[in-house]
């Protein structure tokens, strides 16, 4: 295995939509438009969204709910959090979150949620909240975002928490 | 399906698959590896990686719970079928025999159908052309004890690498196997080929071999085959499923087959 330090290679990607003949590309746009609606417009300065999605600061005891939970939040499927001791089953496909918040601003905690491939365009960490781009979306979960801008705000305001405990 | 038609030859198909065979190790064994796939010395089978009592399960044929499917097929294939009034055993005689490494060169490439079959869609052609019988829908029991039944002649066989006239269809299934799809935005290679052996929400990610399809699944609690498999990590990664008995579930079979060649097959494994 040829495994870069983000436990990824990178699987060459075509952006979505190069192929796509006229139809399907109105569709598709009509589709992205309506999901537009979904996902609001947020600014990014410097890696970070330094601005609240929703205006308001979360709530981080809902943010802890949220990571959690592997069907709402899905950070277990792949992180291990060891500030989460109570779920037993946790993955070790990316690094534990315990920490997160001295590692990182709250704005970068932000972008990394809403669009993760910012930071590394081959990771595998999805991005929370997007709808475009994306390639036969389940049709329950179609233009939707995985986590709502509520959500995002109560996740980021728990990892902004998580300080590293100094020796 | 095509109309039924009655064949002649039918004690050729016997001899189909040796020669068949043969022609494949020629052509496509030496076919280069990509980057990121994974080396063919570092495969391993789901086998591998489960737990001792879920393996115990799969060796001891008293105790995997598939024995009861493969007694069902064993039991459908004396029995006669359709307006031909055939069984399979009247033209395929003795399975151990006849369908001996079958499975292990599937999907095919069907020339009368001008398209690739999988060994259940293989069946089912022979249900309707051969027996003059209705095909069985996917997953039906006992399209599943057949499969079985016939995957089980292949045990402890290596998986031959497919034919020539079968590489569209595998770079068809690579392709769809390297594409992110799905709210979550993944591949399946992003997972298998990259991240195997790692864990996920707490268990291995296996590295998504095909070799012991059809299977007895713990949390089915039920024999399935490949394509149902399949279907629950598209679910899993948000994504659409394609119809069952669709090309495109055909070709990621033929995909994995070609990842696995060389590989023992299993069939009827046990996995969590
Ligand atoms: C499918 C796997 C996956 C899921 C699900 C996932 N991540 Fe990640 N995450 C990663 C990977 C891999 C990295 C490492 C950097 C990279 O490759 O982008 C990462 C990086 C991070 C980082 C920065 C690393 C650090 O220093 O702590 C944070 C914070 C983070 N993820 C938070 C989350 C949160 C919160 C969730 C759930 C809302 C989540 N991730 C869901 C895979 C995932
Ligand atoms: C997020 C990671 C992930 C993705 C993406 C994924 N899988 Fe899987 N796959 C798994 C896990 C985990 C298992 C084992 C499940 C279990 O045993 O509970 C599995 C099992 C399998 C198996 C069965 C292996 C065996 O030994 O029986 C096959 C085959 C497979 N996957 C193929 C695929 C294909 C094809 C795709 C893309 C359509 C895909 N997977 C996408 C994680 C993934
Ligand atoms: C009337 C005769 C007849 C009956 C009945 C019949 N088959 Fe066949 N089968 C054939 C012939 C002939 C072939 C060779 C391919 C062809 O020309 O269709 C074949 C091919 C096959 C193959 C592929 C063999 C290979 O080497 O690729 C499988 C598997 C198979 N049959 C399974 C079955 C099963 C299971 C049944 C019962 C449900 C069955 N067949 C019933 C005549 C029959």
């Amino acid at each position: 295995m040829n495994r870069t330090p983000s436990g990824l290679r990178s699987h060459s990607q075509k952006p979505a939509g190069t192929l796509v003949p006229g139809l399907v590309a109105l569709l598709a746009s009509l589709a992205a438009a309506q999901a537009q609606d979904r996902v609001k417009p947020y600014a990014v300065v410097r890696e970070a969204i330094p601005l609240s999605l929703t205006g308001k600061p979360g709530d981080p005891a809902r943010g802890r709910a949220i990571v959690a939970n592997r069907q709402v939040g899905l950070c277990l499927l792949c992180h291990s959090a060891s500030i989460i001791p109570e779920e037993q089953f946790q993955g070790d496909l990316a690094p534990d979150l315990a920490g997160a918040g001295s590692r990182w601003k709250i704005g970068e905690l932000r972008l990394r949620i809403v669009d993760a491939g910012r930071f590394n365009a081959n990771t595998i960490m999805p991005a929370y909240y997007k709808t475009g781009g994306l390639t036969r979306v389940g049709s329950s979960f179609a233009g939707k975002p995985i986590l709502s801008a509520e959500q995002i705000e109560d996740v980021v305001a728990y990892l902004a928490t998580l300080r590293e405990v100094k020796k | 399906m095509t109309a039924a038609r009655r064949i002649f030859h039918i004690l050729h198909a016997a001899s189909l698959p040796a020669c068949a065979a043969a022609i494949c190790i020629l052509s496509l064994a030496a076919a280069p590896l990509r980057a990121g796939d994974i080396p063919l010395n570092q495969r391993q089978s789901g086998y591998d990686t489960m737990g001792r009592d879920t393996r115990a399960m799969q060796d001891d044929d008293t105790a995997n719970p598939a024995t009861l499917w493969l007694l069902d097929g064993e039991a459908l294939w004396s029995k006669k079928e359709g307006a031909a009034g055939k069984a399979c055993a009247d033209c395929h005689t003795d399975a151990a025999t006849s369908m001996k490494g079958v499975a292990a060169r599937y999907p095919a490439f069907n020339t009368k159908q001008n398209k690739p079959l999988d060994i259940e869609g293989r069946i089912n052609n022979c249900r309707t052309e051969h027996q003059q019988a209705q095909p069985l829908p996917f997953e039906n029991k006992d399209l599943l004890a057949l499969t079985a039944y016939v995957a089980r002649q292949s045990r402890g066989m290596a998986i031959a690498p497919p034919p020539e006239n079968m590489q569209p269809v595998v770079d068809q299934g690579r392709a769809i196997f390297e594409k992110r799809q799905g709210q979550l935005n993944l591949s399946c290679a992003q997972c298998h080929d990259d991240n195997w052996g790692r864990k996920l929400a707490g268990s291995a990610i296996p590295q998504g071999h095909p070799n012991g399809y059809p299977l007895y699944r713990l949390e089915w609690q039920s024999v399935g085959s490949l394509q149902r498999r399949l279907r629950n990590c598209l679910i899993g990664m948000r994504a659409e499923g394609y119809a069952l008995g669709s090309p495109e579930y055909v070709a990621l079979e033929a995909f994995l087959m070609w990842r696995a060649r060389g590989m023992k097959m299993e069939s009827p494994a046990v996995r969590p």
